[in-house]
């Protein structure tokens, strides 16, 4: 067996910023003085601004650090479930940033920047293409943010229809920003049973449905990686009392090439770019969450939208019934112009990745089967849920389980969710894994439930190769410490 | 499965291995689970590309740049430093996901603590969040957080903001039962705060504002806080911070705005990164992610998300808001830019740009342009054109110059007194030689008509 490519490497001591500030220095080379320099008056002209004094070698040094510290896709195996993280080719890193488009002003007159406005044309069709979807918004600037856009649609198109409603079906299978977005439109999430096999069922929610529900909003595959194989029936209960169905496309990984939105009965879904279609996540964002809805929602799609008049494409505002505009432009352009680099790398083949990430995703639950327990048995799409319950007489909790995988050069599954599954360990292994790379994550698991077994206290005091080690984050909460102190 | 792609490692030996593992005979029955009723009828019928084509094709659709914008209106021309897109783009950055463990983080959540320290400190303001999307989506937020403290049905905010905040202000409040007040502008171009109703949450305010002009921040401190609202203070240039006084020493309460500005491309308008600081009394009601200082357990220095009960992954709907991807990656670039500039370098630099829309104006004035407001401004102001200048607008366009943005192009400025104004803007990154090539061409245009 290879070793696991965990180890200890070279960790770097770095101070804060500014700890490395002196007075004096300068990083930017500053443009030429070419006009005369005209003093504003000096009622409206501030102090300095605080901020450290730092050569080009120091803001080099310390940012070079301090990436040693992370954990990337391009790093190692990153099987955070329901988070989708495959790799990121870089070609569309080369192409997002070419001058043409960094350069373009977002008010350009649409003569001038035709180019730019047929590169979102055209990932328009290709997010239709994908899902069989009627028409879609670009605008939404994360995957939240098209959740948010959905749930406004919905709202506004009740009010349309002249009468609002107050609830929103939830199931508890549902990813923490669907009852949030809901909130921000007034809904109240109205709760509905699991079955026993981590499904949503149409006799639960023809109990639940009613004329005062605006609708229901559904993960499928679920975060179970389970597939709500009632989709369309539950679809037309919702449908039949006048409620609309929104569709969280986040794992949207597991249906390219074999499922039809439209078919399932969704009005509105969402698409994580980031996610499915392999824009990075840079630690936290920009991502995109573009809305493609069925032809009822078409109407209500924020703006500004392109469209394509003869051979000319325009940006349109004036929608009537749209809910309005979301960001300060036309969405996050270069995340979305990385997502038709990536549908347009693999075009067909889009439906090779669906099938290699639900293959990997079965092949490591198959393997892991026996090691750890597995709440819900049924079939997978691209991500399983295991828990800690073996482990867990040895006092070995999932987030043991994840800290010592750290020690083993893996970054650990997703471990905070789903609510339904105590102590859950949600592997997404995703298409870009090789069997190889498969197997030294499984071989790491073992080590680990071994470990557990007969030597629980090396997995309890793991991780012991990083930087730092399970920092304490009650304290963190209880005094609060937000920012630091620059010296001036 | 076809042939084989470059992203994709596996060989028909190792599916073959795999499928026996799970055991089943091909990889289509393990999507078995999808009902044949919801099955797509057709392929994908996207065309595959290779590399060497993807590259042609998207280098068309860029073209050429050679358009010189002297337009900002919410995105700024301003020089990016060689090493910051080359740090940015270490990929343990940016192909990293939000820093929930934390042992494995440690670069993300020290960068973005940094960053939280500097924005909190350029807007003199006691904290800021992780960054938000932009300043638009900022600015709605800032308007929810301000009702969630203060706890009364109105938002007054001034007509003056960018229209597109204000657009995307309306559509978050929409659904809402919070009522938005619109504050007309004096003829000054500032805002009147005569018409502010008494139970308002609190007072947008967005400085410079859109038609370029400084308000008076400690006066709207004073009309906000005499109604026992909360003084917000928006921005959508926040290169100006490193000349103007900043909000907090004028008394706001939150500062939301966009910081594109700070090493971030134009492309088209997206992704920038939204700003979010306010005071620390409301820290329980800023929205999104807020990196914390702590110890791990053998006393090192450790940094790790926190106050994550606001959060939706542990409140659901009672969450402070939704947002939860933000802008991280650019968040950092904005804090590498604010440490290579620095002190003086952000003072230089906000110099610079003030100097240049000085000179830009003067040259306007000499060929005919008439200031809409005689007022002091940053970096962006506006003007009333001469006749017939709508015409040369088009022909300075063919000349690779984009001479102003017409305001009625917005439906806030759809009003007889803004007939034929635009608004313009110069920076750092405009030398003099393409300014005075500006006015050249202009000349002749005109001696033509």
């Amino acid at each position: 067996m290879a070793p696991h490519p965990g180890t200890q490497g070279l960790a770097f001591r770095e101070g804060l910023l500014w700890e490395r500030s002196k007075k004096g220095r300068i990083g930017i080379s500053l443009p030429e003085q070419d006009v005369p320099r005209v003093e504003l008056d000096e009622g409206l002209v501030g102090e300095k601004p605080a901020l450290p004094e730092l050569s080009e070698v120091d803001v080099t040094r310390h940012y070079t650090k301090l990436s040693t510290w992370n954990f990337g896709v391009d790093t190692g195996t990153y099987p955070l479930g329901s988070c989708t993280m495959k790799y990121n080719p870089k070609i569309n890193e080369h192409l997002a940033g070419l001058p043409g488009f960094a350069n373009l002003h977002p008010l350009t007159p649409y003569a001038y920047a035709q180019g730019a406005l047929k590169l979102m044309y055209e990932l328009e069709r290709d997010l239709l293409e994908i899902t069989k979807m009627h028409a879609v918004s670009l605008q939404p600037a994360a995957g939240a943010h098209g959740e948010l856009a959905g749930m406004l649609m919905i709202h506004a198109y009740h009010a349309h229809k002249g009468k609002q409603r107050h609830k929103i079906i939830m199931p508890s299978t549902a990813h923490g920003t669907n009852p949030a977005s809901a909130a921000l439109c007034g809904y109240t999430p109205v709760p509905v049973q699991l079955s026993p096999d981590g499904i949503v069922t149409p006799e639960a929610i023809r109990e639940v449905m009613d004329e005062d529900t605006a609708g229901i909003m559904v993960t499928n595959p679920n975060t179970l990686g389970i597939f709500e194989k009632h989709i369309a029936e539950i679809a037309q209960i919702v449908h039949e009392k006048g409620g609309l169905v929104y569709g969280d496309g986040a794992n949207l990984n597991a249906l390219m090439g074999y499922a039809d939105i439209e078919k399932m009965g969704i009005d509105v879904l969402h698409i994580n770019v980031h996610k499915t279609l392999a824009t990075p996540h840079g630690g936290g964002g920009p991502g995109a969450g573009p809305v493609v809805v069925r032809d009822v929602l078409e109407p209500f799609l924020p703006v500004p939208r392109v469209m394509k008049k003869r051979e000319r494409y325009e940006l349109v505002w004036d929608t009537p019934l749209s809910i309005g505009r979301l960001h300060s432009f036309c969405g996050n352009f270069a995340t979305l112009a990385r997502a038709l680099a990536y549908t347009r790398s693999l075009g067909r083949h889009l439906k090779d990745v669906t099938e290699l990430a639900v293959l990997n995703a079965n092949y490591v639950k198959s393997r892991l089967k026996g090691l750890y327990n597995l709440p819900f048995p049924q079939p997978s799409m691209h991500e399983c849920v295991f828990n800690d319950a073996a482990q867990h007489k040895q006092g070995v909790t999932t987030l043991d389980i994840a800290k010592r995988l750290i020690d083993l050069g893996y970054h650990p599954p997703t471990i905070y969710f789903p609510l339904v599954v105590e102590g859950a360990l949600m592997i997404e292994p995703t298409e870009s894994e090789s069997k190889a790379d498969l197997d030294g994550f499984v071989e790491a698991m073992k080590t680990v439930a071994e470990e557990a077994a007969t030597n629980p206290d090396v997995v309890k005091n793991a991780p012991q190769n990083t930087k730092v080690s399970r920092p304490d984050e009650v304290q963190a909460a209880r005094h609060l410490i937000l920012r630091g102190e620059i010296p001036q | 499965m076809t042939s084989a792609m470059r992203y994709l490692s596996h060989t028909p030996d190792d599916i073959r291995e795999m499928l026996e593992v799970i055991g089943v005979k091909s990889i289509e029955k393990l999507f078995d689970s999808i009902p044949l009723d919801v099955r797509r009828d057709s392929e994908i019928d996207i065309e595959p590309r290779s590399e060497w084509r993807l590259s042609r094709e998207f280098e068309e659709m860029a073209g050429a740049s050679n358009l010189v914008a002297f337009v900002g209106a919410g995105s700024y021309a301003h020089y990016v430093p060689a090493h910051i897109p080359y740090l940015a783009s270490r990929s343990e950055f940016l192909t990293a996901y939000t820093p929930y463990q934390p042992e494995i983080s440690q670069g993300t959540l020290q960068a973005i603590f940094e960053f939280q320290t500097m924005t909190a400190s350029l807007l003199g303001m006691e904290i800021a969040n992780a960054s938000m999307y932009d300043g638009a989506s900022s600015l709605a937020e800032a308007a929810l957080m301000a009702i969630r403290v203060k706890k009364k049905p109105k938002i007054a905010v001034s007509r003056l903001n960018h229209p597109h905040y204000l657009q995307a202000l309306r559509t978050y409040l929409r659904p809402t039962a919070f009522e938005v007040v619109e504050l007309e502008a004096r003829v000054d171009g500032t805002t009147d705060y005569a018409a502010m109703p008494d139970d308002v949450s609190a007072l947008v305010v967005q400085s410079p504002n859109f038609l370029g002009v400084i308000e008076d921040l400690k006066a709207a401190a004073e009309a906000a806080h005499s109604k026992s609202a909360l003084l917000v203070v928006s921005f959508a240039e926040a290169m100006s911070w490193g000349l103007l006084k900043n909000p907090g020493s004028q008394g706001a309460d939150i500062v939301s705005g966009e910081g594109k500005s700070f090493g971030i491309p134009h492309s088209f308008g997206g992704p920038g990164v939204g700003m979010l600081a306010c005071k620390k009394d409301f820290v329980r009601a800023i929205p999104g992610r807020l990196v914390g200082e702590t110890v791990d357990k053998n006393g090192e220095r450790a940094f790790v998300l926190t106050l994550s009960a606001r959060e939706q992954h542990i409140r659901r709907e009672k969450a402070v808001s939704n947002i939860c991807s933000n802008s991280g990656h650019n968040a950092l670039i904005a804090a590498m830019y604010m440490s290579t500039a620095g002190r003086e370098g952000l003072r230089e630099i906000a110099q610079l740009n003030h100097d240049k829309a000085v000179y830009l104006k003067t040259g306007l004035e000499k060929v005919g342009f008439k200031p809409l407001f005689d007022v002091p401004f940053f970096n962006e102001f506006a003007m009333t054109a001469p006749a017939g200048f709508e015409k040369r607008h088009e022909a300075l366009l063919e000349r690779g110059f984009f001479a102003g943005l017409k305001l009625d192009l917005f439906p806030e400025y759809q009003d007889p007194r803004y007939k034929d104004a635009y608004l313009f803007c110069a920076t750092e990154a405009h030398t003099r030689d393409i300014l005075d090539a500006f006015f050249a061409t202009f000349t002749i245009l005109k001696e033509v008509a």
